[in-house]
């Protein structure tokens, strides 16, 4: 598959890349190339202008302090997946990155370009979103915060501004009692998410204090369980527990779910659940260490 | 170097030049002043094409020429159909290489661009405008033929292809007296062969002398030289085809293809070389499918679970055209083959082979055969379950007993030696069957649902007699050839006409050799897949390539043996009766350390100096080998996999193969097919299906839809063998390329079905997506 | 448009004007003539065309030349020193861990990968470091082999 022609910038600050974005309205912007090139392979796109970051310093690295981890955007899956940082706080986004596509990909794709992209079978938005991510967004006007669950707006959309880059994004750090999990039902060809489950748990004196679960892969947008938070809190988290909360999940999806020749709407709204609990088991198992 | 290179399991010869890169492919070849062909394919699945304006293509930057059927008036015969079914009332429609007045499959060539680089042949495809005016499309194989559906040609009534039928036996008598009788509407779903290298083609034509090289993605040069001097009209002798290294075939490289003609075209016309490879995407939509079929099958047997006859209807979809060999496949290498390994007394199948607008099926790994396994594998066991058996017991009950030169079944084949009980038993002995029928009960105690699955087979390969070949409209032979050139420093040239594409005969082949002539392998160099230095042969399919060359090798060694004993003994002064030969050594009975090594008599043989009266200057010979039958090697599979009754999840767990292809020139390799046959058939019942819509789109158009088996979703397989040799083949070798694939669909199949039983499930389409485990499983709970 | 680029491919720097749509691929491929990196598949699924970028495993399909501007890349063509063998070729050589052949310059990358990170892997560890990897022919049952001779080649 050959791309269609394009003239090509490459922005070695934000500071550049704000002023690229303000000079070529329309352009595109490049990171990694895993979520950009396949559309441009498949000329579904034919942007006039890329813009590629891939080379911007300050928006690499993962840092944690004051009670936040911060991921620069340009930060691979491959380097999430393995970053002691990311597993010690963010388990549920760590095993996310670690399940999207494979080992190359990982190496290339950014978590930056993943949630641009905002493709409603990712991996990283429900994550993201259940572990109460920030992502920090930067124009020449300057920069703001918006929540993850804010960021998605739907089928590929999200609240980012054409003069916009995603520079960055912020997690809380894992407090004492609290442990996350992701656990996915992956497309056999695609291994995008069919059904991807995130969970968030924490658990004090044996109890449940706060849950967190979001299902992704089979809505437009991440997609909050509330259901199934509200049955956890106050209660133990015991498999019977998990288990009869998570059949919540189907009523937390309403009636927009997606379908495929694969998975019907049908078949992902029954059987959601079981990725619910299993997601949930694993983060409430966490709790403890 | 001794005989022992029979049977030995050595590195592949191969290999060196594909591990490090150095092998060349078709789309590896540069040649200076060369052009790069894209075609404009059709995104209709059935249409009549208007008005085409190609005006802005042809003006675009770097653009040399934009082609449509009506350049190629005169120039390009229609893409042939090669094998003409007899007493099929068969109807051939016309295949143009450019779409004339309509498109019929998504995918079809409707024009063709040239430029100077592939981006900016792509680039152009967007500047074609064409006027399409859309029609209703058959797609759905039970309607196809039906009274209501679209027409695909207008000269073919319900669009049907041919109507074939084989029979043996008296089949209404076996049904009315039938204690009981099993009937199964079993679904062959379409699959993407997806060899990993997609096809292509490069065309070089010297004006000045007329001569046109074309290096193609083929199995088989040879019938692609013959067919494309046929379309375009250059002449044989001026034509030469190179297969060059190929990625895989599994069927999908047999046909000739109207993108190769359609490249020779552009050749031609331009007189630059000219360069096409198809995208992944255009080799899902245009490259040959297989399978496609609709099955409605029925056993009729004795309460004790004796098979008494078989009668079955089967809807073949054919796609839009009738591919080079597609009219075959799902007739001569499926319904000859549908008394198995069984004694059945009484067999009836009617195919029905319908045009659809869909791309052409052709043959893909095992080509017939595992559509004929399955339905007689389900049955079986739908069998008996019904009589409460156990699916080993029906199969042993049915089994046609030992044989060793010949057995005829109703269906009129001679099969040529079997021992199948023995391997059912051996296979049953190392899976502990019973034991893992105890181990079954204990988990369906716990909830869990774990399913083994039972698959025994015979296939018909080595592809065969050409007098056969003749009476069953297949229009060409099924010989092979060899030729062994002994150079005077003693290194041997083996030049042979069938086209192996991976299957690593340069490395058998030589095996062969130096078990026959006492060389070493090393010093044997086969040579294959150029028509203007290998003799004519017919190509590699069907598992016929050491079936049928290799015995054409072994032929060819032993000629050039007898002509060195007749040279050594005039060397040692001794009488040739006397002469004896043992591992490239020639000698005198009883004097073995004064022989004459096949090298010093091949240095003789060259240089000439002293030769025996009456024996020609030269150390070469050659054979066209004719096989007197076909080979049948046969096997027995087992499955175990795990079902996740919440949500409908196969998992497998184990898979053991035992397969019977007569003495292993390379047990190695001989495994190695075996892995990958397993794995393709396993495919088919798990994961892989090509989807059209109603409208004839591809859904499952690229590799994000369409499911390959990959590494994390399969245990090890477990590989026995037995082995019974073939009495009518100079090796006793049967083949060994499609068995593994006609063998694991069923079993994986049989498997997932043991695993639901006590749910209760009913059937369940290919592949087992969880999906459609779960609804099987909330329809056996009444939901 | 063109962009001039400076690509190190199995220790060589290639100084070239570059269409910015031109992918690595094609630049190895077509531009550089190094025909062993293959390409099987139009969305990033099959893996033949990974190779290493600054000695990580990519699929080369992915990536714009622009991209590996200033980048070290090895291919196929370069793995071995001195023209012999990797351990990885040589025991997919000896475990005949390939047939057509197509695949196995990315799966052999793909491999190195599994190795570079993870330098004693069991056999579910080899199977899922080849999930983006498609092989047609082999079931993959003796990659997997050849994977694992290479583990015990280097640790013996």
């Amino acid at each position: 598959m050959f791309a269609p022609e394009f003239s090509y910038h490459r922005a070695s600050s934000i500071a550049e890349a704000g002023r690229l974005l303000a000079e070529h309205p329309g352009a595109k912007v490049l990171a990694g190339g895993h979520s950009l090139i396949p559309i441009l392979k498949l000329r579904l796109a034919a942007p006039a202008v890329v813009i590629d970051i891939g080379r911007i310093p300050e928006m690499k690295g993962i840092a944690a302090g004051n009670g936040t981890v911060t991921i620069g955007a340009l930060t691979t899956h491959a380097e999430l997946a393995s970053s002691e940082i990311v597993r010690a706080n963010a388990r549920a986004l760590a095993e996310a990155a670690a399940q999207i596509g494979d080992p190359a990909v990982r190496n290339r794709g950014t978590i930056g370009g993943n949630v641009a992209h905002a493709d409603p079978a990712s991996d990283l938005p429900q994550a993201l979103v259940a572990l109460g991510a920030t992502f920090r967004l930067t124009s020449p006007e300057g920069a703001r915060s918006v929540a993850a669950e804010d960021f998605f707006e739907g089928l590929m959309t999200t609240s980012l501004r054409e003069d916009e880059l995603l520079t960055s994004i912020e997690l809380p750090a894992a407090g004492p009692g609290r442990g996350s999990a992701y656990a996915k039902l992956a497309h056999p060809a695609s291994r995008y998410a069919v059904i991807g489950a995130a969970a968030s748990v924490t658990v004090a004196g044996g109890k449940c204090t706060a849950a967190s679960v979001v299902l992704g892969g089979l809505t437009s947008r991440p997609t909050r369980a509330p259901s199934v938070e509200a049955s956890l809190v106050g209660q133990t988290p015991s498999e019977a527990v998990i288990a009869a909360a998570a059949k919540n999940a189907a009523g937390d999806l309403g009636d927009d779910l997606m379908g495929d020749i694969y998975a019907s709407e049908e078949y992902r709204k029954a059987v959601a659940h079981v990725w619910v609990r299993r997601a949930l088991a694993a983060a409430a198992a966490r709790c403890a260490g | 170097m001794s005989t022992a290179m029979f049977g030995s399991g050595i590195r592949r010869r191969e290999d060196p030049r594909l591990i490090t890169g150095a092998a060349s492919y078709t789309d590896d070849l540069t040649l200076p002043g060369m052009l790069h062909a894209a075609m404009l394919r059709s995104p209709h699945a059935h249409a009549r094409i208007g008005a085409i304006d190609a005006s802005r293509a042809k003006s675009a930057r770097g653009v040399v020429a934009v082609y449509t059927s009506a350049d190629t008036e005169g120039a390009l015969q229609p893409s042939p159909c090669a094998w003409l079914l007899p007493d099929s009332d068969l109807k051939i429609a016309e295949y143009p290489c450019l779409a004339k007045d309509t498109v019929r499959y998504v995918g079809e060539i409707v024009a063709v661009v040239v430029a100077e680089s592939r981006y900016q042949a792509y680039d152009a495809l967007e500047l074609i405008d064409v006027d399409y005016d859309p029609l209703p499309a058959a797609i759905d194989l039970e309607q196809a033929g039906g009274p209501d559906a679209p027409r695909l040609h207008a000269e073919i009534e319900g669009n049907q292809a041919f109507h074939w039928t084989v029979s043996g036996g008296d089949v209404d008598a076996a049904f009315a007296n039938a204690d009981v009788i099993v009937k199964e509407r079993i679904l062959q779903q379409r699959l993407i062969p997806t060899a990993m290298e997609t096809r292509s083609a490069v065309a070089s034509y010297t004006r000045a002398s007329g001569e046109l090289t074309l290096w193609n993605t083929t199995q088989n040069p040879h019938i692609v030289r013959f067919l494309c001097s046929l379309v375009t009209g250059v002449p044989e002798d001026r034509l030469r085809v190179v297969a060059p290294e190929v990625g895989g075939g599994f069927g999908s490289k047999i046909a000739v293809y109207p993108a190769d003609f359609v490249t020779v075209f552009c050749a031609m016309k331009l007189g630059s070389p000219v360069k096409w490879t198809e995208t992944r995407s255009e080799n899902y939509q245009a490259t040959t499918h297989g399978r496609n079929h609709v099955q409605d099958v029925e056993l009729a047997a004795t309460n004790d679970g004796r098979i008494t006859g078989i009668r079955a209807t089967v809807r073949a979809g054919m796609g839009a055209y009738l591919s080079t060999a597609a009219p075959g496949i799902p007739t001569i290498l499926h319904g000859l083959m549908l008394s198995g390994v069984y004694d059945i007394p009484a067999i009836h199948e009617e195919v029905y082979g319908l045009y659809t607008n869909e791309t052409p099926v052709e043959a893909y790994r095992g080509a017939g055969r595992p559509e004929a396994t399955f339905m007689l594998e389900r049955l079986v066991d739908v069998l008996a379950d019904k009589l409460d058996m156990d699916p080993a017991e029906v199969r042993r009950k049915n089994f046609i007993p030992k044989f060793d030169d010949g057995h005829d079944v109703a269906t009129g084949l001679t099969y040529d030696s079997g021992d199948y009980e023995q391997a059912l038993d051996k296979l049953l002995r190392h899976a502990d069957y019973a034991g893992l029928r105890a181990e079954q009960e204990e988990a369906r105690q716990q909830g869990r649902y774990p399913g083994i699955g039972l698959s025994t087979y015979v296939e018909i390969c080595g592809l065969g007699p050409s007098q056969v070949a003749g009476a069953i409209g297949f229009q060409g032979g099924l010989w092979e050839s060899a030729i062994v050139r002994f150079h005077p420093s003693g290194k041997v040239h083996v030049f042979i006409g069938a086209s192996p594409h991976g299957q690593g005969e340069e490395t058998t082949f030589a095996q062969i050799v130096a078990a026959e002539l006492g060389v070493s392998p090393e010093d044997v160099k086969v040579v294959h897949g150029d028509t203007d230095n290998t003799p004519m042969g017919w190509g590699t399919y069907g598992s016929r390539t050491t079936a049928v060359g290799g015995a054409a090798l072994a032929l060819t060694a032993r000629k050039i043996r007898e002509k060195c004993k007749v040279i050594a003994a005039h060397l040692l002064e001794a009488a040739v009766e006397d002469m004896e030969y043992e591992d490239g050594n020639f000698f005198v009975k009883g004097s073995p350390d004064n022989g004459k090594t096949i090298q010093d008599i091949a240095l003789m043989a060259n240089v000439s100096w002293n030769m025996p009266e009456g024996v020609e200057s030269g150390l070469e010979a050659s054979t066209f080998y004719d096989p007197p039958n076909f080979v049948f090697p046969y096997g027995a599979h087992l499955a175990l996999v795990e079902v996740d009754a919440e949500t409908g999840q196969v998992e497998l767990k184990r898979y053991i193969a035992l397969d019977d292809c007569g003495p292993q020139i390379n047990p190695t390799i001989v495994a190695g097919q075996v892995h990958g046959g397993v794995v393709q058939g396993i495919g088919q019942a798990l994961w892989e299906e090509a989807v059209y819509d109603e409208d004839g789109q591809l859904l499952s158009g690229s590799m994000l839809d369409y499911a390959l088996p990959r590494a994390d979703k399969l245990p090890e397989i477990e590989v026995l063998s037995t082995v019974t040799p073939s009495p009518h083949h100079p090796l006793g070798v049967k083949g060994i390329g499609e068995a593994g694939t006609i063998a694991s669909t069923a079993a994986v199949y049989n498997a997932v079905m043991d695993a639901l039983k006590p749910l209760n499930a009913p059937a369940v389409d290919m592949p087992f997506t969880p999906e459609r485990v779960w609804r099987a499983i909330q329809k056996g709970k009444g939901n | 448009m063109t962009i001039p680029v400076s690509i190190a491919i199995n220790g060589r720097r290639y100084d070239r004007e570059v269409e910015p749509r031109l992918l690595l691929v094609h630049f190895i491929r077509d531009t550089l003539g190094l025909t062993g990196t293959k390409v099987g598949c139009d969305t990033s699924q099959c893996g033949a065309c990974t190779v290493l970028l600054d000695g990580a495993a990519v699929k080369s399909c992915t990536c714009l030349a622009v991209q590996a501007d200033g980048a070290e890349i090895t291919t196929i063509e370069g793995l071995a020193d001195d023209g012999g063998l990797h351990p990885l070729q040589e025991s997919f050589w000896n475990k005949h861990g390939l047939q057509c052949g197509f695949c196995t310059p990315g799966m052999i990358l793909a491999a190195h990968e599994i190795l570079r990170t993870n330098p004693d892997p069991s056999d579910e560890e080899i199977r899922h470091g080849l999930e983006g990897n498609f092989c047609r022919c082999t079931g993959y049952q003796n990659i997997v082999r050849a994977v694992r001779d290479a583990v015990q080649e280097e640790t013996s």
